[in-house]
């Protein structure tokens, strides 16, 4: 959990050589000086090019590849005290300056209706700054034919172990950006993040049922070497899952009721990730997603006041470390990112923010949060990598907090999730549940899930497995804003022991 | 490059074993407000260009689809993108699914001509209305948007198909001043022009009046009355989940130990679960679109004529999705997933009347954050939202003074519905970002599994 990155390993020269080719400062000055000319109080101009690739493979054969580009160049003004936006593909100094009429246009048109003023809080002038990824091989110039056999032959050793189904699949992404502002702020990134997937099923043909398990290996931001064996252990991940689908098949089902849970980082990365990420994010907490995404519980009143859990939980959010899918240099407000805490001593301490909400917390700086999916999107307050940190004292293993439970249940990986508009109530499953009576597993249960609210879960935190427990995990793909985005987002967390969670059966919800 | 020219440059070179190319233009303007105050507004252009290439391999026919979102200035940048297509096809190896790709009916008239563009412009009416909505005492919420998608679809056998999708939609939340009471309306619409942002405020303000009394409920089944748009967001769930192969292999919620259940009597009301590209004031394209191949969908349908599909039919489990080569491999007929879904044959009654002959029951609102929870029965689970009042003897007497979060699957739903109302156009609450062509019935659920208690308003 030290790894923080470090500055010597970004190496700028990996920058796509066709992105920097761009007429990116022509773009900008276009762009900007038309923005000024017609008044704006700020404007920024953002021009990227986000290519990914997609491969799926069913039964190891190929039913999809698919490669795309999504790229353009959008500009975001303040006129008047409101906000105006506008986007277009094409990537010419002509086009740059219709779009900043355009941005400026829907400012005008809108700040009638605007009830309170822009304002932002100051960022030092980063001119000309260059960031890029900590990876070792892009994903791009591994040959598709070799991902392909790689899947395939991942998909194979599953069939041959006699599951009736495995579907593969791999999404990589290289994200480029580069923004410049009228305060002199211009930034040229490049961000590269993978995610394979495996999900093994069995089917019952006498008894008509089926069971379904995936890895839970979660998207990274690392190149093709995740997949070969830097930061996750395939062989011996794969090479387990047909036994512990059979077993979980055959499973008794769980009884409901409250039990000691003691949840591996696969698992307890989301259940951060709904209940204190989204919770802990300040646009919400004041209601600018009140009508989508939702508010929060955590409301900027109770800011440090509020017994967030137990003393144990220590939550940070950060944009640095060298693996997390929120990671960059920069954010879209052209704020240098940075680590700081939002949970300490179970107290809610902070949000996460950009330059628009930093003052209204009477705060210098923004922590960096400021993020758009695409060139075609205005960049909003996103989540950043939050992260609940280890217990530094005492480096207590998984097993260690399995054997402090007499009757409890051991959940790993994740499935399903929900969770309400505030994030209080949550209910989540996993991939696999199992058993612990006296200290020890003893083989898996099925239909399990767990529901609680939020306070009451992080409070009933009892245990923390040490740093060497600590792993990261996150998602691709979290949903927020309208029009929807979709954003990349980290989360490291040690093995954790909570006390009488509440377990449903989902059968018997079901029936 | 126009898109005409590009589908053409596309398609003028050499060949390899077929060739699909599809051109995608977005127009788009959104208004967004917070707090009774304007947030993030804008205006969008976007232009997408995939090409799917069929190369002949050994084993078989491969697929490579390369889509890009950059401007196609030139012949010699289609090239390239044909050229990478191409490439991505022989590296991926032989594909799983293959058929001929269709033949052309008859071109579009529209087919030469250009996109069609939004603008601010089309919110004129609703800004005039906003203005005063925000001006009320209570805190507005609410997002407004408008697309017009233009797509130009051909094939190497000949299609030429053009069609202009336009989508949009108003949600509006409003909250009462100290933020304990909260109200949500929404509608679809295709271009803002039968929308009454007044009227919906007016609507969703009134119902605000129902917290002036509040109790509490704890978790339990409760028979409950759930509007259109909470049974919109329902059945998509179970409409996604009706796939045709998942069910053949014995891996879904429509899998039984003979098969799929395809025959098998949900209710006995007669219920029919359908998507028709010609539904008035529902349309989508006539003609399938897919880029990349999974269950119910391939690649080389692309330019086949949509169809009504009807997912059940008189309460009866009539068909699955199915590509064309899925069809051919199971023994069945090509059945595509549609962009609308309707749910028919209930009875006239409106909401207002159901509530009326309620002696005890629940009122939602809509739902959120709905995942799946168990496949194997497609259990749900979510959370109400936006207002949970409490019926008694034929009128809403208090607001729940908070909400549930429920477990039940689309299946129960429907086997279980004891009253089924009119069908009326209806914007999903929790699936309006990828699916708003939608018109439903309010139905009554006897035994709504409401599984705990959310504090949350």
């Amino acid at each position: 959990m030290t790894d923080r990155i470090d500055p010597d390993r970004i190496d700028p020269d990996r920058i796509d050589s066709a992105f920097r080719a761009l007429p990116l400062a022509r773009l900008a000055d276009a762009a900007l000086g038309r923005a000024r000319e017609l008044g704006a109080e700020h404007a920024d101009v953002r021009v990227e090019r986000i290519v990914s690739q997609s491969v799926h493979l069913r039964d190891a054969g190929v039913t999809g590849v698919v490669d795309a580009t999504t790229e353009g160049l959008a500009v975001r003004v303040v006129v008047d005290g409101a906000w105006g936006f506008a986007s277009h593909v094409d990537l010419t100094p002509e086009r740059a300056a219709a779009t900043a009429e355009r941005a400026v246009d829907v400012a005008r048109a809108l700040a009638p209706l605007a009830r309170e003023r822009v304002e932002r809080a100051d960022e030092p002038v980063h001119a000309g700054v260059e960031w890029c990824s900590v990876y070792v091989v892009d994903p791009f110039t591994v040959p598709l034919g070799e991902k392909v056999a790689l899947l395939a032959d991942r998909s194979g050793r599953l069939l041959a172990t006699g599951v009736d189904h495995v579907e593969a699949g791999l999404a990589v992404v290289r994200e480029n950006k580069f923004y410049a502002d009228l305060a002199g702020t211009s930034t040229l990134q490049q961000r590269v993040r993978t995610a394979p997937s495996f999900s093994a099923t069995i089917v019952d043909p006498d008894g008509g049922g089926f069971e379904t398990m995936s890895s839970v290996a979660p998207p990274a931001a690392r190149g093709w070497e995740y997949l070969t064996g830097t930061g996750w252990d395939w062989d011996t991940e794969l090479a387990r899952l047909p036994e512990w689908l059979a077993e979980k098949a055959a499973a008794p089902p769980v009884e409901p009721g409250r039990y000691d849970l003691v949840i591996d980082p696969s698992n307890l990365w989301l259940t951060i990730h709904e209940s204190v990420g989204h919770a802990t994010e300040y646009d919400r907490a004041i209601g600018y997603e009140a009508a989508y995404a939702g508010t929060s519980f955590a409301t900027p009143d109770q800011l440090g006041s509020l017994r967030y859990g137990s003393p144990l939980m220590h939550v940070t959010g950060d944009r640095t470390h060298p693996h997390g899918l929120a990671t960059i240099g920069f954010d879209d407000d052209g704020v240098a990112t940075s680590q700081w805490d939002l949970v300490r001593d179970g107290i809610l301490v902070g949000y996460q923010l950009d330059r628009t909400f930093a003052p209204r917390l009477r705060l210098a700086r923004s922590n960096g949060c400021a993020f758009a999916d695409s060139p075609h999107h205005v960049p909003l307050q996103r989540m950043a990598n939050v992260s609940l940190q280890p217990d530094t004292v005492a480096d207590r293993s998984t097993d260690d907090l399995i054997a402090g439970v007499d009757d409890g249940i051991y959940v790993v990986g994740d499935r399903s999730w929900s969770i309400d508009m505030q994030r209080a109530n949550f209910q989540f499953t996993g991939q696999r549940f199992f058993r612990i009576r006296g200290g020890r597993l003893a083989g898996q249960l099925r239909d399990v899930a767990y529901q609680a609210l939020t306070t009451e879960f992080w409070g009933s935190l009892d245990g923390l497995g040490g740093p060497s427990t600590w792993q990261v995990f996150g998602a691709m793909n979290c949903g927020k804003a309208q029009p929807g985005q979709s954003a990349a987002v980290g989360h490291g967390c040690p093995s954790a022991l909570f006390r009488q969670v509440n377990v449903l059966n989902t059968t018997t919800e079901a029936s | 490059m126009k898109p005409q020219e590009i589908v053409e440059r596309v398609l003028a070179g050499p060949g390899g074993a077929g060739r699909a190319v599809l051109v995608t233009q977005t127009s788009e303007a959104v208004l967004r407000w917070a707090n009774s105050t304007m947030t993030t507004n804008g205006h969008t252009t976007a232009q997408d260009v995939a090409v799917v290439a069929l190369e002949a391999v050994d084993g078989g026919t491969a697929v490579g689809v390369v889509a890009t979102g950059a401007p196609l200035r030139d012949a010699a940048t289609v090239d390239d993108l044909v050229a990478a297509a191409r490439r991505a096809a022989h590296d991926a190896g032989p594909a799983r699914d293959v058929a001929p790709l269709p033949e052309p009916g008859a071109d579009d008239a529209t087919w030469l001509d250009g996109p069609a563009e939004t603008s601010i412009g089309v919110f004129a009416r609703l800004v005039d209305g906003l203005a005063g909505v925000l001006d009320s005492p209570q805190r507005h919420y609410g997002f407004a948007s408008h697309e017009l998608s233009t797509v130009w679809l051909g094939t190497s056998t000949g299609v030429r198909r053009r069609w202009v999708q336009p989508t949009g939609s108003i949600e509006l939340n409003v909250k009462t001043p100290q933020l304990d009471g909260s109200a949500w309306t929404g509608m679809s619409t295709a271009d803002f022009t039968d929308v009454d942002v007044v009227a919906l405020a007016a609507d969703a303000t009134a119902r605000l009046d129902w917290g002036r009394r509040r109790v509490s409920l704890p978790a339990g089944r409760y028979e409950t009355l759930l509007p259109p748009s909470a049974v919109s967001d329902f059945l998509l769930m179970l409409a996604w989940s009706m796939g045709g192969r998942p069910a053949q292999e014995g891996r879904s919620a429509l899998a039984g130990p003979d098969g799929p259940r395809v025959g098998e009597r949900l209710t006995d009301r007669p219920l029919t679960l359908a998507s028709d590209p010609a539904a008035p004031g529902l349309e989508y394209a006539p003609f399938v679109t897919v880029l990349q191949s999974g269950d119910g969908m391939s690649v080389f349908d692309n330019g086949a004529p949509a169809r009504r599909v009807e997912w059940l039919r008189d309460g009866v489990v009539a068909e699955l999705a199915y590509s064309r080569p899925e069809a051919a491999e199971f023994g069945t007929v090509f059945a595509p997933p549609g962009d609308n879904l309707l749910l028919t044959g209930g009875s006239a009654a409106s909401l207002d009347e159901m509530v009326a002959r309620t002696r005890r029951g629940l009122l939602l609102t809509c739902l959120w954050y709905i995942r799946e929870v168990d496949p194997a029965t497609l259990l749900l689970t979510g959370l109400t939202r936006d207002g949970v009042y409490l019926v008694e003897n034929g009128e809403v007497v208090a607001e729940i003074d908070h909400n549930f979060r429920f477990n039940h699957s689309p299946l129960d739903i429907v086997r279980q519905a004891t009253e089924v109302g009119a069908t009326e156009r209806t914007l999903p609450r929790e699936w309006k970002d990828w699916f708003t062509r939608v018109a439903m019935p309010p139905m009554r659920v006897p035994e709504f599994n409401m599984s705990s208690v959310s504090p949350s308003r």
